[in-house]
């Protein structure tokens, strides 16, 4: 079980309070994560990433196991303790004014 | 009993105003969606508690809500807006070639017989059509592809597709806006359009008669005369009685040709508002007044109408999609600020008076007369 917290306006539009608990098959990657919680959330779709180019939107980090791991692959292996559920995956809306 | 529906878009959510047909006392609900920016909201003329509205945010990209009671619940549709084809390039602010990019949606327009169907102004300039709720979005590529579409260049605003107005008389007749390459019609369902600047001069473009580069604000048509267009331009009011094949200007005695809303009276097709703004960077009004114009004569001739509207020391703006107007018998005019007023006069403009004072900015007004 993957545990994702989403930042606050994403956790609105999902309707969903506190963490969100997502089954991932196979290797556990943001690209994995991600598609398990759009196909939870179809609401959030285009709102982490961009429809088109799947490119994470410009003032979206991804937060983990005290690392940002915004500038990963998306294909590469999040830490074991995500994997494990042991520390959940963070996305966090940027500090940029507004 | 009528009663009127005023939907409000701002910089951090939206505002549904509600009166009886006396127009005085309103309950206001929101911030719905709080904390994003509601370019636009508007209601389906067939089914008028279908609602659509753009929400948007600089973090969290572009949202397409759409409202089935009128306002009081909401669901996300489809926000997938995926240019037609190689999105090729547009003229960026040095000259140079710059990719077609989804940004957000600046106006849903409603169809007037289908409400399923609804169509999206969006920035970078293109026009998209759902027939399904919103739920999948098609752009009507002919627009774009216009071979003027490499020419033209963003506004300081961006480089939107702000206004579109679709033609009671004829279904397949529309005219859209773009800042700042100018008005384009469809007489085929959007299928080719063609470019309808004839007449506007603009002083930042060198070629007079300039195809396109114009720096529309916005344009208004009154239903009943689907064949006149009025237009508020970066700077002059301009008129068109040929459906924007050519246009001449109206401006008059305004004390200041630029501005950004127009509108039409609902009853009186030749009486048209704007609000005259100090141009060019300053963006308030003249003298700290607080001024609707009012044209009887279809422009040319314009009246000062500011009784119930700050007098002194207001510099507060009125974005372009920011007036509308009501069906009651006594024709109701709506405008709101940048400051975040929301004024309304039930009698076509003599009287006004604030609905709400402290929103934030606001970006859009449309209104709904209601049974």
């Amino acid at each position: 079980m993957i545990r994702v917290v989403l930042p606050a306006h994403l956790r609105t539009l999902a309707r969903v309070t506190g963490e969100v608990k997502l089954e991932v098959d196979g290797q556990v990657t943001q690209r994995a994560v991600l598609n398990a919680l759009e196909a939870s959330y179809p609401m959030l779709r285009g709102t982490i990433r961009d429809h088109v180019t799947q490119q994470r939107r410009p003032f979206v980090r991804f937060f983990a196991c005290e690392e940002d791991l915004s500038h990963e692959s998306p294909d590469a292996l999040l830490p074991e303790p995500v994997v494990n559920g042991i520390e959940p995956f963070l996305v966090v809306g940027a500090i940029a004014g507004g | 009993m009528s009663s009127v529906r005023v939907l409000v878009g701002t910089r951090k959510g939206a505002f549904v105003l509600t009166s009886d047909a006396k127009r005085e006392r309103w309950d206001i609900s929101g911030p719905h969606f709080a904390g994003w920016e509601i370019y636009h909201i508007k209601g389906s003329p067939v089914d008028p508690n279908r609602l659509y509205a753009s929400q948007s945010s600089g973090w969290f990209g572009q949202l397409i809500q759409r409202s089935n009671d009128g306002g009081k619940t909401w669901e996300p549709v489809g926000n997938k807006f995926e240019y037609d084809g190689v999105p090729g390039t547009h003229q960026w602010y040095d000259g140079t070639p710059h990719p077609w990019e989804f940004k957000r949606v600046w106006h849903v327009e409603p169809s007037l017989s289908d409400p399923d169907t609804v169509f999206a102004g969006i920035e970078d300039a293109a026009m998209f059509r759902s027939t399904d709720g919103g739920q999948n979005w098609q752009e009507l590529s002919g627009l774009r592809g216009h071979g003027s579409g490499p020419r033209w260049q963003p506004g300081a605003g961006g480089m939107c597709l702000h206004t579109i107005i679709l033609d009671p008389s004829d279904a397949n007749r529309m005219f859209i806006a773009i800042s700042a390459a100018g008005a384009f019609r469809t007489d085929d369902g959007g299928k080719t359009w063609k470019p309808i600047n004839r007449g506007l001069t603009s002083q930042y473009i060198p070629d007079p008669n300039a195809e396109v580069g114009h720096c529309v604000h916005h344009v208004a048509m009154h239903g009943a005369r689907p064949g006149v267009l009025f237009m508020q331009k970066h700077w002059d009011v301009m008129r068109s009685d040929d459906a924007g094949d050519s246009w001449h200007e109206v401006s008059g005695n305004l004390p200041t040709d630029f501005g950004f809303v127009i509108d039409v009276h609902a009853h009186e097709p030749e009486t048209i508002y704007v609000v005259p703004i100090k141009s060019d960077s300053e963006h308030y009004p003249p003298d700290g007044k607080l001024r609707v114009y009012r044209s009887r004569t279809g422009g040319n001739e314009w009246e000062e109408l500011g009784k119930g509207l700050p007098q002194s020391n207001c510099y507060v703006n009125v974005l372009r999609d920011a007036m509308a107007v009501d069906k009651l018998d006594s024709c109701g005019v709506y405008f709101g600020t940048t400051g975040g007023q929301v004024y309304a006069s039930a009698d076509a403009g003599d009287n006004w008076a604030p609905i709400v004072r402290d929103l934030p900015a606001v970006l859009s007004v449309e209104v709904q007369t209601l049974p």
